[in-house]
Formats: C-alpha cells, sequence, structure tokens
C-alpha cells in the first residue's frame, strides 16, 4: 500500500475529465446570452402564439411542406381565424423579412442546421 | 405429436392457404386499377372515352400556329424564368422543363421516305408529357416522382428527390434533368417565389401546379403570342383541347411505349 496517494490523485483526474462535458455545459451557458431576435416592426402577431411558435415551428412547416406539395393544399387558417399561404419564403419571411438576424440567429445558438435555404430563397439572397 | 404425414398435409394446405390469399389481393388490386368504366362508358369510341381522373389536365401544341415564329423562345424563357432554371451553356449539363428539338428527333422512327418536306428540322416544343402511366414515378425509390390522381399531374416532390436518377433513364422522353452542380450562379434573376433546387435533384416540368393552384394557365401558355399552346382539363368533353382533338389530326410522342402522354401534338 505505498501508492494510495498516486491512485488518488489518478481517480480525481479521471473524474475531473469524465465529468468535463458537464462542467463545461455549465460554465458555457452561464456565459452564452440569450441571442437578440430582430422582430418584425409592424406585425404583433406570429401565426401562432410565440411560445407554441417557438417551440414547434419545425413541425409546422414539415406539415406545410407535405400538405402543399403532396396534397395540394395551399391554405393555412391559423387558430385564430387569420389566413397564410402555407409558405416558408412568401408567409414566414414576408415578416421575418431578415433571416440571418431571425432564424439563423436562435439556429447558431441551438445549434440547428436547416437546409432550406439551399433551395428556398431568402430576401437577403435576391439584393 | 404429429407425424411426419401430418406434418406435410399441415405445410401444404398452410402453403395453399398463403398462395390463394396473394392471388385474391392481386386480383383486388389489378381490379381497383383497371379503368372504372360504365358500360355507357365502354360504348364511346376509344378515342372519345375520358380519362380516369376526376380531372386530367392535359395540353394541345398547335404546330402550324408554332412554326409561324421558328426563332421564338418565349415559352421557354417564361417558363425558365418563372421556375429559377439555370442555364449552364454547357448541353452536357443542361437543366431544361421545356425546349425545342427539330421534329424529326421529336418524332423519330415516325416519318417515311415521302412525308411532307422540311418538317424535318422544324423546332418542336417539348415538355414533360404528364403520362397516365408514367415509368418515372413507377422507377422512383422514394416517391419523390408520382402522377397525382385529382388531376393526372406528374408532381415532383424535391424534398424527398435522393438524385438516383433512376427516372432520367425511364423516361423516354428525355423530359428530366439532374443538377450535376449547384444552379444558383447559373440563374440569372434569381425569383425569390419559387424555390431553386440544388446540386444532386433531378428536376421536370410540374404542368406549373402552383400556378394552377391560383387559378393562372401554365406559364408557358400564357407566354405564347402565337396561341400555339392550349392548355386544360381532358376529362371536360367541351375544354377547347378537347374540342381542338376532336377537329384536328393529333400525334403524341411514342405512344407504343403505353404511357399515354397528355401532350398532344396537332399536326401540321
Ligand atoms: C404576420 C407576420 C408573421 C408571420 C407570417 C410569421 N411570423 Fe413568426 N412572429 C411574428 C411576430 C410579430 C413574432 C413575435 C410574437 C410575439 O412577440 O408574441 C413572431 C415570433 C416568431 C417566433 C418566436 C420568436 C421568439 O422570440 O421565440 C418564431 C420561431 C417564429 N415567429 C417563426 C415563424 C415561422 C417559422 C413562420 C412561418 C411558418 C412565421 N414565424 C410566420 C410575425 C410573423
Ligand atoms: C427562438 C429560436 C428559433 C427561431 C427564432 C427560429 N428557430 Fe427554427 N429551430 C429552432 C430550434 C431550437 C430548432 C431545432 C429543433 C430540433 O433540432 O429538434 C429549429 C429547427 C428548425 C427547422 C428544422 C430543422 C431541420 O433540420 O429539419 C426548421 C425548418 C426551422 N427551424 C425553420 C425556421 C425558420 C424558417 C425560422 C425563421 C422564420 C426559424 N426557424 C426561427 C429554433 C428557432
Ligand atoms: C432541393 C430543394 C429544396 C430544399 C432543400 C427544400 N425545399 Fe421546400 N420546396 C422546394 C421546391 C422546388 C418547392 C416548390 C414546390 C411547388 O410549389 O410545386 C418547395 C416547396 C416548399 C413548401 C411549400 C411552398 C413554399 O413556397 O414554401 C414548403 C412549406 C417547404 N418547401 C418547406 C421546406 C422546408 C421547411 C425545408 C427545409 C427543412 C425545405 N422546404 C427544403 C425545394 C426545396
Amino acid at each position: 500500500m505505498h501508492d494510495t496517494g498516486k491512485i488518488l490523485a489518478g481517480l480525481a483526474v479521471f473524474l475531473a475529465l469524465a465529468t468535463s462535458p458537464l462542467w463545461y455545459a455549465s460554465l458555457a451557458r452561464s456565459s452564452a446570452a440569450a441571442p437578440r431576435l430582430d422582430l418584425p416592426a409592424a406585425e404583433r402577431r406570429c401565426v401562432l402564439p410565440r411560445e407554441v411558435i417557438r417551440a414547434s415551428h419545425m413541425q409546422l412547416l414539415d406539415e406545410w411542406r407535405t400538405q402543399v406539395v403532396r396534397d395540394g393544399q395551399r391554405d393555412y387558417v391559423t387558430p385564430d381565424g387569420r389566413r397564410f399561404d402555407k409558405s416558408l419564403t412568401r408567409t414566414c419571411l414576408k415578416c421575418h423579412s431578415n433571416e440571418k438576424n431571425f432564424c439563423s440567429r436562435c439556429h447558431d445558438y441551438a445549434g440547428a442546421k436547416p437546409v432550406c435555404w439551399n433551395c428556398h430563397v431568402k430576401p437577403e439572397d435576391i439584393k | 405429436m404429429i407425424n411426419r404425414k401430418e406434418f406435410l398435409k399441415a405445410a401444404g394446405c398452410a402453403a395453399l392457404a398463403a398462395v390463394t390469399g396473394r392471388w385474391a389481393a392481386a386480383a383486388e388490386t389489378a381490379s381497383k386499377a383497371g379503368r372504372p368504366q360504365s358500360a355507357e362508358e365502354a360504348a364511346r369510341p376509344r378515342h372519345e372515352r375520358r380519362p380516369r381522373a376526376s380531372r386530367q389536365w392535359g395540353m394541345a401544341v398547335d404546330l402550324r400556329k408554332c412554326w409561324k415564329d421558328e426563332g421564338c423562345r418565349d415559352c421557354i424563357a417564361a417558363c425558365h424564368q418563372e421556375h429559377n432554371v439555370p442555364d449552364l451553356g454547357n448541353p452536357k449539363e443542361e437543366v431544361k422543363w421545356i425546349w425545342k428539338e427539330p421534329f424529326e428527333h421529336a418524332f423519330h422512327g415516325e416519318g417515311h421516305d415521302f412525308e411532307k418536306a422540311g418538317l424535318g428540322d422544324l423546332p418542336t416544343p417539348l415538355l414533360c408529357n404528364h403520362c397516365e402511366k408514367p415509368a418515372c414515378a413507377k422507377v422512383c425509390p422514394t416517391k419523390a416522382t408520382w402522377r397525382r390522381e385529382e388531376d393526372g399531374i406528374v408532381m415532383m416532390d424535391w424534398h424527398r428527390c435522393i438524385g438516383c436518377r433512376y427516372c432520367i433513364v425511364a423516361c423516354p422522353y428525355g423530359s428530366r434533368s439532374f443538377n450535376w452542380r449547384d444552379p444558383r450562379p447559373f440563374i440569372k434573376k434569381v425569383r425569390a417565389e419559387f424555390p431553386t433546387r440544388t446540386r444532386g435533384v433531378v428536376e421536370k416540368c410540374t404542368f406549373c401546379e402552383e400556378r394552377l393552384a391560383q387559378g393562372k394557365p401554365p406559364a408557358c401558355v400564357e407566354a405564347c403570342k402565337a396561341k400555339a399552346l392550349v392548355f386544360g382539363d381532358l376529362s371536360d368533353e367541351g375544354s377547347e383541347v378537347r374540342k381542338l382533338l376532336k377537329s384536328n389530326f393529333s400525334l403524341v410522342r411514342k405512344p407504343g411505349l403505353g404511357t399515354r402522354p397528355k401532350v398532344y401534338y396537332l399536326a401540321p
């Protein structure tokens, strides 16, 4: 039993390394401020309530895509009765006209990488 | 314990049941796939029978009108601008939804030694035939292309296309193009209203499905000053296309293949 010190030191190093993602994440979270989003100036309501659209816009867009392309249904009626064209560029980006300071800013923060813009056109692409 | 004889009997019965089950299922799908025809419908002359769908979009190309100006490319320009179709300037990588080819190529093998002189070189507009039995849709492994039952359009779902290009091989009309490279830099003026495509997907004409949804005619039809392109519902006997087809001799490309094209050429 000559190596107790070495073993304990080794264990300590191992534990620190093994738990490093947790440390790192908690430190990083406290430092990275939530992104500041450019909200539409002229509009006050999204197609869905803020909490709902924030949490589930991906599902909504996925449904729109399928309904438009595969079922030919292009009209969207919001729960409070407003009508919209089910379109990424012509609807979402009509209000959220600065993709970079809205969608992208949040996606960069969240680590989401939608490929939609490879095909769908952002207003800033054609300026 | 069952003995060998009993085992064989049971196995035989099971196999028989499985086979008849499949036959029954196959017979059922076959009868569903067949054109539901009323007696009245079956009694009509073959060329007057209505297509199966509730609506069937189709186009008649009046070649006499089209050839009044052989150099005209209005339909092509309008379509390609509308849909952000790139111009790569290289025939090997060409992307096209509507294009022109000499009559002789378009109707290859249909001619004969003594046909009307000078037809061969005339530029004939070609596009997706929106076949009733589309070979492309049959081979697509992801259902990214399929024939829409409601209106007969052979649709494209660019979100599903994996770029395998089976459809390009299957299509007997050369109506499909592959994006060998990112098309964006080759689009003169990107139109925001219609998405572009990316490298690695196939594309083709959709009869302007997105314009039809707004009650507008296809872009090529609207652009044609000579009114040589006539678009309409083939299942409606009163439609202009049906009337034209009834009163003129017309051709479809490669009728022998059984694809039943829905783009008709009024004979010159
Ligand atoms: C009529 C204009 C309009 C349209 C169309 C619109 N939005 Fe919004 N959107 C807004 C407004 C205004 C807000 C801020 C809502 C609030 O403060 O309650 C918002 C909020 C959001 C949020 C939440 C932002 C946050 O702070 O968390 C997301 C995500 C979003 N929109 C995505 C979309 C998507 C995706 C579409 C297309 C399906 C879309 N929006 C269509 C106006 C619009
Ligand atoms: C408040 C933050 C936020 C805003 C603003 C936001 N998104 Fe998102 N979005 C997310 C998050 C988080 C995800 C990833 C969800 C996941 O991976 O489960 C996501 C995912 C998506 C996806 C699915 C990604 C994929 O790979 O399939 C699409 C599409 C999308 N967003 C579109 C938009 C559009 C368009 C806008 C702007 C109009 C927008 N988002 C604005 C947070 C946001
Ligand atoms: C390979 C190119 C491509 C990609 C990538 C792509 N789309 Fe599309 N998308 C299209 C095309 C082309 C249409 C137009 C189909 C039509 O109108 O007939 C379309 C139509 C749509 C529509 C309905 C009409 C419209 O104008 O928006 C929605 C919604 C949609 N896509 C959502 C998405 C979302 C969300 C993503 C990313 C997760 C995405 N798409 C990625 C090519 C693409």
